[in-house]
């Protein structure tokens, strides 16, 4: 370096980056007290200041980003001219101006510290007596006939409880106890509006409230003996203290904790409204139940009385269904009657298929056939043997020898015993013969007898 | 304003109505919780129709409590 000085020549440019790397990386994270002076607040949203102490200064910007205290940007907006902080910042060089200043990330209004630890003392006291413990909080009461409300009674927090409670329910009494709500004076006055409340008539809540501020502005509300009467307060309390972040010991003694006046308003009376829409929801309901149990009735009284029944009825009942009965038992019977006058005729038929009737009758006629061929026979056997006889007759009649004894011959039998000789030879002259003639005989004695030659050629001699 | 007596009709109504919807009662029973419930929901209805309210200072005057109307009232009402 010392040698750079003699020898080496820098350009502005490089200078300054030297500069920037020294400033930066040497002063990266350091704790800074001093008074704020110089104050700017430009559209940005930065802020940007003069930390100064009594023989220097440094330039200072705090940038928009949340940061601080559990990142409480409330703490960014109480930065004024003149108050004396503590804050942690980095060093940065801007070459373009060859100029420095602090980035500061965290700054805490210098004297706090002290104000804090009292804070977290007290807290810690009042806790380990049990003074916030939940088992001492009191319930709410559902309406409220009247709201005490300990506060200023100029400014926006009163107005915020009149208007939300009237909006939600403009029935309730609302009992305003005038206080300062801060300056050394504040704790006494709201001690003793805490009092004042308890023997007020017709006051079933109470609201503490107070706008925001600085922490040295919630201080009254830090403050032993607030707390102290708070807790002793019959009436439920609910403390609507500063902004929503922060807690002052009053929050914690309340009964309950809001976190804007508006909320502890609404927290203290029902919406009428909604209670309205509850109430009708309700009426209806109560309607529709009474409706289905009438009707639900009506109809058991009905199925009731559709299944209460006159015994006469009943009766009547019973004897269709005996007739009913009867008839079907005669149909039944009607039809076994008939399936076994069926069966029957069956039987019978086949019976009459088995009778020897027929066969008989058949027989009977083969027998009267018969009767007829024979007779038919007997007479063609008859006529034949007749007409046999007829013609035997004839040529019997022709064989004759009466018919031959006709035509002129004669049949000579000896006699006596008749037998016919053929051969003259046989006979003896004087034997006496019998001559048999076509009509009539003779009787002869032969006186002759001839011999054949004789006889041939010659006619026999007529006699 | 009752404000016990409404919380608790209204707490009456809810009862009775869960009741009635639950279906356990006898045919008396419903009769009579309908009634009730009627005279419940009537009773609750008078009391949300109530629209006045006051807004009172306390004050110490000479260790005295005194009541005085609240001027700022108008303001709220608007």
């Amino acid at each position: 370096m010392d040698r750079g000085n003699l020898k080496e020549i820098l350009t502005v440019s490089a200078l300054n980056d030297r500069i920037k790397t020294l400033l930066e990386e040497g002063f990266a994270l350091v704790w800074v007290e001093g008074e704020v002076s110089n104050l700017r607040r430009p559209a940005s949203g930065h802020v940007y200041f003069t930390l100064k102490d009594a023989k220097s200064q440094i330039r200072a910007v705090i940038f928009r980003t949340p940061f601080g205290r559990g990142g409480n940007r409330g703490a960014l907006f109480e930065i004024e001219d003149g108050m004396s902080i503590v804050c942690r910042a980095r060093l940065t060089v801007y070459p373009p101006r060859g100029e420095y200043q602090m980035i500061i990330d965290a700054v805490e209004p210098k004297g706090l510290g002290a104000l804090q630890k009292a804070f977290e003392q007290l807290k810690a006291r009042l806790e380990a007596e049990g003074l916030f413990d939940q088992n001492r909080k009191k319930n709410l009461p559902f309406l409220p006939a009247g709201i005490g409300v300990v506060t200023s009674p100029t400014g926006a927090v009163i107005r915020d409880i009149l208007t939300v409670t009237r909006r939600r329910f403009p029935s309730v009494n609302i009992l305003i106890v005038p206080v300062r709500v801060q300056g050394e004076d504040a704790p006494a006055e709201i001690v003793q509006a805490l009092g004042d409340l308890q023997i007020a008539q017709h006051i079933d809540v109470i609201i503490l409230a107070r706008g925001g501020g600085s922490l040295e502005d919630l201080a009254p509300f830090n403050d032993e003996e607030v707390a102290r009467a708070i807790a002793r307060s019959r009436i439920p309390v609910i403390s609507a203290v500063g902004h929503e972040t922060d807690f002052t010991i009053a929050d914690f003694t309340a009964d309950l904790r809001a976190a804007t006046p508006s909320a502890a308003a609404e927290l203290a009376v029902p919406s009428r409204p909604e209670l309205m829409e509850t109430l009708e929801t309700l009426h209806l309901r109560l309607l529709r139940c009474h409706r289905r149990e009438a009707g639900k009735l009506r109809e058991e009284v009905l199925e009731l009385s559709g299944r209460l029944k006159d015994p006469k009825r009943r009766l009547a009942d019973i004897r269709i269904a005996l007739d009913d009965n009867v008839d079907r038992l005669r149909t039944t019977l009607a039809h076994l009657r008939e399936i076994r006058r069926k069966e029957w005729t069956h039987l019978v038929v086949r019976l009459e298929h088995q009778t020897p009737r027929s066969w008989i009758a058949e027989k009977l006629r083969h027998l009267e056939n018969l009767g007829k061929i024979l007779v038919a026979e007997r007479a063609r056997l008859s006529d034949q043997k007749r007409n046999r006889l007829r013609s035997l007759a004839a040529l019997l009649d022709s064989l004759s020898p009466l018919a031959v004894l006709g035509r002129g011959y004669s049949i000579t039998r000896r006699l006596p015993d008749g037998a016919i000789l053929r051969r003259a030879g046989e006979y003896t002259v004087g034997q006496e013969i019998g001559i048999r003639l076509a009509s009539g005989g003779l009787h002869a004695r032969i006186t002759d007898i001839l011999s054949e030659a004789f006889m041939t050629g010659s006619l026999p001699k007529e006699r | 304003m009752s404000k016990e007596n409404f919380e608790e009709a209204l707490e009456k109504l809810e009862d009775i109505v869960r009741r009635m919807e639950a279906g356990e009662m006898s045919l008396e029973e419903s009769l009579k919780a309908f009634e009730e419930g009627i005279r419940l929901s009537r009773f609750c209805a008078k009391k949300l129709d109530e629209a006045d309210r006051r807004v009172d200072l306390l004050l110490r005057q000479e260790g005295e409590l005194v009541v005085k109307p609240f001027a700022g009232e108008q303001s709220d009402s608007e």
